[in-house]
């Protein structure tokens, strides 16, 4: 006698008897750092996902009401920790938007270079996780490899490799040499076999496109009154890059593409992350052969940036402007008003609302975090599909709990 | 590019207009924020919330309200930035929400909301979100102390000889 | 009388041999929570290889592990789960506090981050850096080893004699209440935490 199947669900019915509650994280493999998902499932099927956050919460934003302007980078490094100077640019991106400073042509270059590198940084881990997540090891191992070369092209310019803390108010910590030059043009030589090689691992294979074509789309409209931005909406067709939009530092000079797809599934962010690696390595190979000469940090007579060293150690008007800009009762005039800069960091629109209130700490320091924004669409995005795609979604939205919590 | 004679003539003379940088502002009274932003969306194209925030100007020098929410919106098509910002005041901050306008609003209002105490009517999941429920403070304020008040102290300690 | 050893046939304590098994098969728990995380990867992966020292085997359920690396700050909601996971794993286990978040807050002097998790759960090896480099993890597994095998002992009885918790106490919070109260503040600035001795 054949079994007669029961009528399954009305996928309305999320509080069903036979629903199953699946808690995901806050400490599992896939969500990398500490998300934590509640999960509804029917059978294999997710009916209703809940996400939780706050598992990183750690005060950035209080911290940057006591920081001054340059202490705070540090913290701001410590966002999203996946492309640490993207994070800096945007912040004093921000603060040289409120003191109405215009960094040198030279700064605007070496700046742009980390910048790139960093957007290479960020996709290279989001892919290898990504490919790592769905079972294909190699290409993290690969990904990993060539991250390890961007962090010696950092500790170079900065002396530290993660955590740079590299960029200054009007400026960098220190200026870069010819070898550091050397170094960038060895990178990007070496780059390009090995992001062919992904392209191989990933790209057409067949286990990997079944895993991710037609999984968690987003379509344009979605995407905008989502307030996605970044590699997400344009995965979704939505042409928005704020390096062509509001161009800053020296991307108006250089000969770029924005990348975009009309897919908007996870095989589309997957693809749209590659390709603008590749754009980022044209941006690199034109700025690092047109370094300005001149100097890096804005006119040493202001009272904003920090004079050479030899120049405090031999000079007493190096000393004097040395301690103008570090005695907490001197310092650089802010204004008391407020403004809302944003660059294009490799996750999205990273924004900086900032409130000056005539002394050298933001008194407010609102981020614009992408990820916090992304994650807010993962329910949206996830309804409907099976349980293994979690891990698939979760990827491609590329969700650094850091910059998510704050 | 928006006109302010226009925003003006259809919600009063209240509405007043700053700049700063590339920063072009619109102050507009708490009763008529959804309003205009309601407006805004739908006559004007501004189709993205790029973001929702508030500061404290508890100290701020010369300030006249406690509280300011801080609308960021985005027209797409002309990529034109637009700051909204409405003035609330102690003991009961409270908005109506943006979310039937932008759904991306959920969360910005649930974290404005988690750090300022400003309650949003009508929210579809008005909760606490990146501090846990039984916190009670709210952490961006200005009379909140950097280093807390001690909660973060507050848990069982487990010794080597008990695990 | 001499009695003639064959050849293979080593003499030693059992805890001996037990410690040398338990140190070169060390399965860490990564505990990643922040930036020192992606330094875990790292460390894991391609240029550093934590396999050459024999601690490769990530596992990702705290009861297969022995070595718990918490790698990040610790916030206030993430500190129970913390001690569960800590409670999950079977002994014996040891604990690796990484990065300057996870031993003392580091930077994040906050409201909610836990200034040091060696205040709630035993800590046997702190790394220091912001973050650390991977050189410096695998120096601390290391001395990890080092100290497993001279310290640890078949029937666990190391662990039972430590009735503290490694780290400086945690702060009385009815002490703190009282303080507060008792100073006549303006609203900023009125934590101020007890001398550590």
């Amino acid at each position: 006698m054949p079994l007669e199947l029961a009528e399954t669900s009305d996928p309305g019915a999320a509080d069903q008897e036979y629903l199953w509650t699946l808690n995901f994280g806050p400490q599992h493999p896939a969500t990398h750092t500490t998300l934590r998902l509640v999960l509804t499932l029917d059978g294999e099927n997710v009916v209703d996902a809940a996400p939780h956050i706050g598992y990183l919460h750690s005060g950035f934003e209080k911290l940057g009401e006591y920081l001054d302007f340059n202490q705070y980078v540090t913290i701001v490094d410590r966002m999203n920790y996946i492309s640490p100077i993207a994070n800096e640019l945007s912040w004093h991106h921000t603060v040289e938007k409120l003191l109405g400073i215009e960094i040198t042509p030279r700064c605007k270059y070496v700046r742009t270079i980390l910048g790139e590198l960093m957007r290479i940084h960020d996709h290279l881990l989001n892919v290898g996780a990504v490919a790592l997540d769905l079972g294909a090891f190699t290409a993290f191992l690969y990904a990993f490899t060539q991250r390890e070369r961007i962090y010696d092209i950092a500790e170079y310019a900065s002396g530290q490799r993660f955590h740079s803390s590299y960029t200054r108010v009007g400026g960098v910590l220190f200026d870069v040499n010819n070898d550091w030059a050397e170094k960038v043009r060895q990178f990007v030589e070496g780059f390009k076999p090995v992001h062919a090689e992904l392209h191989r691992l990933l790209t057409r294979n067949r286990i990997f496109i079944d895993r991710t074509k037609g999984i968690g789309v987003l379509t344009a409209e979605d995407a905008i009154n989502m307030s996605v931005t970044g590699p997400l909406a344009r995965a979704s067709g939505v042409v928005r890059d704020l390096r062509k939009d509001e161009p800053y530092l020296a991307y108006p000079d250089l000969d770029f593409k924005i990348v975009c797809a009309r897919g908007g599934d996870c095989y589309s962010r997957y693809v749209v992350r590659m390709q603008e690696m590749q754009e980022s390595l044209k941006i690199i190979e034109q700025a690092v052969e047109n370094i300005p000469a001149g100097p890096i940090n804005v006119d040493a007579v202001t009272d904003i940036t920090l004079p050479a060293k030899p120049a405090v150690y031999r000079s007493i008007e190096g000393l004097i402007q040395h301690f103008e800009v570090l005695m907490p009762n001197r310092g650089y005039p802010v204004p008391l008003d407020e403004g809302y800069g944003a660059t294009e960091s490799p996750n999205g629109e990273l924004g900086f609302y900032i409130v000056g209130d005539g002394t050298t700490r933001a008194y407010r320091a609102r981020t614009r975090p992408p990820s916090f924004i992304h994650f807010a669409i993962f329910p949206h995005l996830i309804r409907g599909h099976t349980l293994s795609d979690v891990v698939a979604v979760l990827g491609s939205l590329n969700i650094i709990a850091a910059e998510l919590d704050r | 590019m928006l006109a302010i004679g226009e925003v003006q003539s259809e919600f009063g003379p209240e509405v007043a207009e700053s700049t700063f940088r590339d920063n072009r502002r619109l102050y507009v009274p708490a009763d008529k924020a959804y309003a205009l932003l309601a407006w805004l969306k739908q006559a004007r194209g501004f189709d993205m919330l790029v973001d929702v925030t508030a500061v404290d100007y508890l100290d701020y020098p010369d300030a006249s309200d406690r509280f300011h929410v801080v609308y960021l919106l985005l027209n797409m098509a002309t990529k034109e930035r637009l700051v909204v910002k409405t003035a609330l005041n102690p003991p009961d901050p409270e908005l109506p929400t943006v979310v039937p306008l932008w759904k991306g609003a959920d969360w910005m209002e649930r974290e404005v909301f988690d750090m300022f105490g400003i309650r949003f009517a009508g929210h579809p999941d008005h909760r606490r979100i990146l501090m846990p429920d039984e916190f009670t403070a709210f952490p961006l304020r200005k009379d909140y102390p950097c280093k807390g008040l001690g909660e973060r102290h507050n848990f069982p300690v487990i010794t080597r000889s008990e695990s | 009388m001499a009695v003639g050893l064959p050849e293979n046939v080593f003499l030693t304590r059992l805890d001996a041999a037990a410690n040398w098994a338990r140190k070169n098969s060390l399965w860490p728990m990564p505990f990643a929570t922040a930036c020192c995380g992606i330094e875990l990867m790292a460390t894991a992966s391609s240029r550093h290889d934590i396999a050459r020292f024999g601690a490769e085997v990530m596992r990702f359920s705290p009861r297969q592990c022995d070595l718990l690396i918490v790698a990040g700050r610790v916030v206030m909601k993430m500190l129970p789960v913390l001690q569960r996971i800590w409670l999950q794993m079977p002994e014996p286990k040891w604990c690796i506090s990484m990065g300057a978040c996870a031993c003392t807050g580091g930077v994040f002097e906050t409201y909610a981050v836990v200034q040091g998790v060696d205040r709630f759960i035993p800590v046997d090896m702190y790394v220091p850096g912001c973050p650390p480099r991977p050189e410096q993890l695998i120096a601390a597994v290391i001395d990890m080893q080092e100290k497993i095998e001279r310290t640890g002992t078949l029937s666990g009885r190391e662990f039972g004699g430590r009735t503290a918790p490694a780290g400086p106490p945690p702060f009385d919070i009815d002490e703190l209440r009282r303080r507060r109260e008792a100073v006549p503040v303006d609203g900023l600035e009125i934590y101020d935490p007890p001398r550590i001795d």
